[in-house]
């Protein structure tokens, strides 16, 4: 019992983690309706670019994640703009391809910048591990969860109030309406890019600050996928709870199964888990049939 | 004789009731018009028919036969073919590809017999491009432009292949959905005749969506009415230009301007 | 110079060679291959056999993702599994090569069926990611069911055999690969001259109404699935019996997507695309190697960028191609083609 309750309660801080990386998936699809392969290497190039900050500029974490921010933002917007802005209009098949090919250029670009091997952060947090009653909580995981979850609060009550918000949601809702109210559609798309970009690299920070970096890192991204299945595409809300179960299933998936398999498993459950669910519900738990038309 | 029957039939997308209680019989060998104004179910009408929505309630019957548990290739493989209002062709093929693709399912060539190709499959093809050459793109003057990609047609002209690949399909029934929207008078009347021709060279039943008064009332035997979903009338082109509810809500405004 | 057709038989019209001027050409092509083996060197037999390997990969990937229009990110695990079968068919049970060949081409193709048939309800990227998923499940059952694949060590076989002959050569290997390329290529190209093919594409363009113009999207689909995956089984096959060996590592997600790039670079939906993609994406890793080879003089740790070099170029590839030459190689052969068409009377 207690060891499941302590891989539960770490999956659950996993996945909020989680939760803020598909974030930077999810806010890109909801404005341009684009699968953004890439998400992964956004994030394996923020922690880098942070690691290289503090680290080789030593500068403190205060200015480094404005920066890193700044970087991020610069970065999403750039490939959309030079990138995905002609793809406008072309079939899905491409879309996805263009971003495939995106996040092969970043990942070899991040490991001819910085090498191949393994760099760890220096430490951001308290080394004190978090006891909660027999539950104990790694330091890292812990903070690095509430800071995902201010982070993902903070992209909430941009998107329900403020005007980008409000101009990001009509984009997503009605291209067209949207661009008769006077919205510059294109800038959204560039805008989303951009805050797609930062969740995603805010979200490699946090998870670089717990296992280290390498360039590899962007594989945690595919975990994307699971989550956004399970949480609906366009639904911010979706992403985190799909965040929390991809979390949770991983772990325990880990904790019980890993020791027959030597390994592996707790990579590969969230996709079990995810063909299981397109096998029964071909567009994901949360997702809506389209009403097609002739 | 009726070949088809749409009995009772309704359709709900959620909350939305896009068509209530519709009901009407499709004579064999007539040219059967349905117009409505814009949003009156006119296409999910077409839609139910050909087996791509699902009716919430009621049956179709075509040839005497509760069709509504068929997918729309096996409904298009008894011999319904169709056309559509937003031209469905196939842009990564040739005209003439696109038209041998509606005799697809009168072809036997499987896909061992497709990777060999020689013989049979051969034979098949052969036989195929005969036929289409001399009934279909001679009869629809389409000669010239067999070779092109569709993408580079005329509107006009794409029409005109669609047409074409539907009568690939050797069909009993023509579902056209607004074959002459868009075009000018010239076309128009070329359509007009193909499908008079259609009707009576090849002896296929139409049904057709159309906003095209003119056209309407010269060339169709009879006309259902249909307005929010639900039927006006359904009677002989006089017939329903005389009945009240339709000049209310739909010829009338013309009449007004 | 080539004039102009005077056709008399629709079978004359629809050839795929249609006049004189081009099936000499193709005689040419056959006599150069033929020639080939005899007149280089080890390391250009040795590419060719790997070009003409993945040749047939990518002519299956094409046939699923360009001309069928379903994107799979599995295309090397199915290779994968096409490879496994045959080295656990020949080195447990000393089955004949012969008989490997289309085994291994079946087992694929049942794996395909299985990933593929539920993908008449998938559509675009739920599809993608279906693929995705397969992919990483076979990667880890290649890696961890080691009673049967060996593990990470992989397993070994010894080179094989048809008709008496062994062939421990890359000299002798070139002819069985040539004339499976040669097999597998006029097959697909074949299956584009029957309603299969035609359906395939009608799927592609438009599925809805492709429905409606009679075509069975289930059947076609997995159709499409089952060419595809058949045509990698026999690519991973021979790629197996090539090396003489297989391991996990051969078959990652990053060779799916190189896979992807190929067609997409020689040009989506045409065969003739594929080989050139195939060509190309196995060409230019070499151009690399021997380029940073060179440098090593001047940089002693040139090496240390060759993989994230290729993994730069790979995506440039693909993001140059789709942003400026969506059709591809192809369509650059085509235009090239055209202008030689009536040269150097052009005007």
């Amino acid at each position: 019992m207690d060891i499941f309750l302590q891989l539960i309660s770490s999956g659950f801080l996993v996945g909020g983690i989680y939760a803020l990386i598909a974030l930077g998936f999810v806010l890109i699809y909801k404005a341009t309706n684009i699968i953004n392969f890439a998400t992964g290497e956004f994030m394996m190039i923020g922690a880098y670019i942070f690691y290289s900050l503090m680290v080789y500029l030593e500068l403190s974490p205060f200015v480094g994640f404005p920066l890193v921010i700044v970087c991020a933002a610069l970065l999403g917007a750039l490939v959309e703009r030079l990138i995905l802005r002609h793809m406008l209009g072309q079939p899905n098949i491409s879309i996805i391809m263009v971003t495939i090919g995106l996040s092969s250029i970043l990942l070899g670009l991040a490991e001819m910048i910085w090498g191949s091997s393994f760099r760890s952060f220096p430490p951001l947090f308290p080394r004190k591990p978090i006891i909660l009653g027999e539950i104990v909580l790694r330091s890292n995981l812990f903070y690095g969860f509430v800071m995902a979850m201010v982070v993902v609060a903070v992209f909430l009550i941009v998107f329900k109030y403020a005007k980008v918000g409000v101009a990001m949601r009509a984009t997503a809702n009605d291209q067209v309406a949207a661009f008769s109210m006077g919205i510059n559609v294109k800038t959204m798309f560039t805008i989303s890019w951009a805050f797609g970009a930062i969740a995603a690299s805010l979200g490699g920070i946090i998870i670089g600050n717990i296992g280290g970096v390498q360039p590899t890192l962007g594989h945690i991204g595919l975990k994307i996928f699971p989550i956004v299945i399970l949480g609906g595409l366009d639904s911010i809300i979706g992403a985190v709870i799909g965040g929390f179960i991809v979390g949770i299933v991983e772990n325990l998936a880990g904790g019980y199964l890993d020791p027959y398999f030597y390994g592996g498993v707790k990579d590969l459950a969230p996709f079990i888990v995810l063909l299981f669910i397109l096998f029964i519900k071909p567009y994901g738990l949360f997702g809506t049939k389209e009403i097609e038309r002739l | 004789m009726s070949i088809l029957c749409v009995d009772d039939v309704s359709l709900a997308f959620g909350g939305l009731e896009v068509l209530c209680d519709v009901s009407f019989e499709v004579n064999e060998g007539e040219i059967f018009a349905i117009i409505g104004p814009n949003g009156a179910g006119k296409t999910s009408v077409l839609n139910i028919i050909s087996g791509f929505y699902r009716p919430k309630k009621g049956t179709v019957f075509f040839k005497g036969a509760d069709i509504g548990h068929l997918t729309p290739d096996k409904r298009a493989a008894q011999g319904m073919s169709r056309t559509f209002q937003n031209i469905a062709l196939y842009h990564g093929m040739s005209v003439l590809d696109n038209i041998k693709l509606g005799a697809h399912s009168h072809l036997k060539t499987g896909l061992m017999g497709g990777l060999w190709y020689w013989g049979a499959a051969h034979r098949e093809e052969m036989a195929l491009r005969k036929k289409i050459e001399e009934d279909i793109i001679d009869f629809l003057e389409i000669e010239t432009i067999r070779k092109q990609p569709v993408g580079s047609l005329a509107y006009g002209l794409q029409k005109r292949v669609e047409l074409a690949r539907a009568l690939a399909m050797r069909p009993e029934i023509l579902l056209m959905d607004e074959p002459v929207a868009g075009m000018n008078a010239e076309e128009t009347e070329d359509m007009a005749r193909f499908i008079l021709d259609i009707k009576e060279e090849h002896n296929i039943t139409i049904v057709l969506i159309e906003h095209d008064m003119q056209m309407i009332m010269d060339i169709s035997d009879q006309v259902l009415v249909l307005n929010f979903g639900q039927k006006l009338t359904c009677g002989t082109p006089d017939e329903v230009q005389k009945h009240p509810e339709v000049i209310k809500a739909y010829l009338g405004r013309e009449k007004n301007q | 110079m080539y004039i102009g057709d005077f056709k008399e038989t629709y079978a004359s019209d629809q050839a795929v060679f249609v006049n004189t001027t081009s099936r000499f050409w193709l005689g040419v092509l056959f006599v150069l291959l033929a020639v080939f083996p005899f007149v280089v060197g080890d390391y250009l037999l040795f590419m060719a056999n790997l070009i003409g390997i993945t040749i047939i990969g990518a002519v299956g990937l094409n046939i699923l993702t360009g001309c069928a229009g379903q994107i799979s990110l599995g295309h090397a695990a199915f290779i994968g599994v096409g490879g496994y079968t045959a080295a656990i068919l020949s080195s447990r049970f000393n089955m004949p090569f012969l008989l490997c060949l289309p085994l291994s081409g079946c087992m694929s193709a049942a794996f395909g069926i299985i990933v593929g048939g539920p993908s008449l309800r998938l559509k675009g990227m739920y599809l993608c990611i279906a693929t995705l998923s397969a992919q990483l499940i076979l990667e880890f059952v290649f890696v961890h069911w080691e009673s049967m694949t060996g593990g990470i060590r992989g397993i070994n076989i010894s080179p094989p055999q048809i008709f008496g002959v062994v062939l421990d050569n890359d000299f002798k290997f070139y002819f069985l690969t040539v004339t499976l390329v040669i097999i597998c290529v006029t097959a697909a190209r074949n299956l584009f001259r029957t309603r299969v093919g035609r359906a395939f594409i009608a799927i592609r363009d438009r599925d809805i109404s492709a429905e409606l113009m009679g075509i069975s999207l289930l059947r076609y689909k997995t159709y499409a699935f089952a060419v595809s995956s058949f045509m990698a089984g026999l690519s991973g096959c021979l790629w197996v019996n090539f090396l003489k060996t297989v391991t996990p590592e051969h078959f990652p997600l990053l060779e799916s997507v190189r896979y992807l790039a190929m067609i997409i670079v020689g040009g989506m939906g045409s065969i003739l695309g594929s080989i050139f993609g195939a060509v190309f994406m196995t060409v230019v890793p070499e151009g690399i190697k021997s380029i940073l080879g060179l440098l090593v003089s001047v940089f002693p740790n040139a090496m240390s960028f060759l993989f994230p070099l290729q993994q730069v170029i790979f995506g440039l590839l693909i993001v140059i191609f789709l942003v400026f030459e969506p059709h591809g190689l192809a369509e650059i052969w085509r235009r090239i083609k055209n202008y030689f068409h009536l040269w150097p009377f052009d005007h």
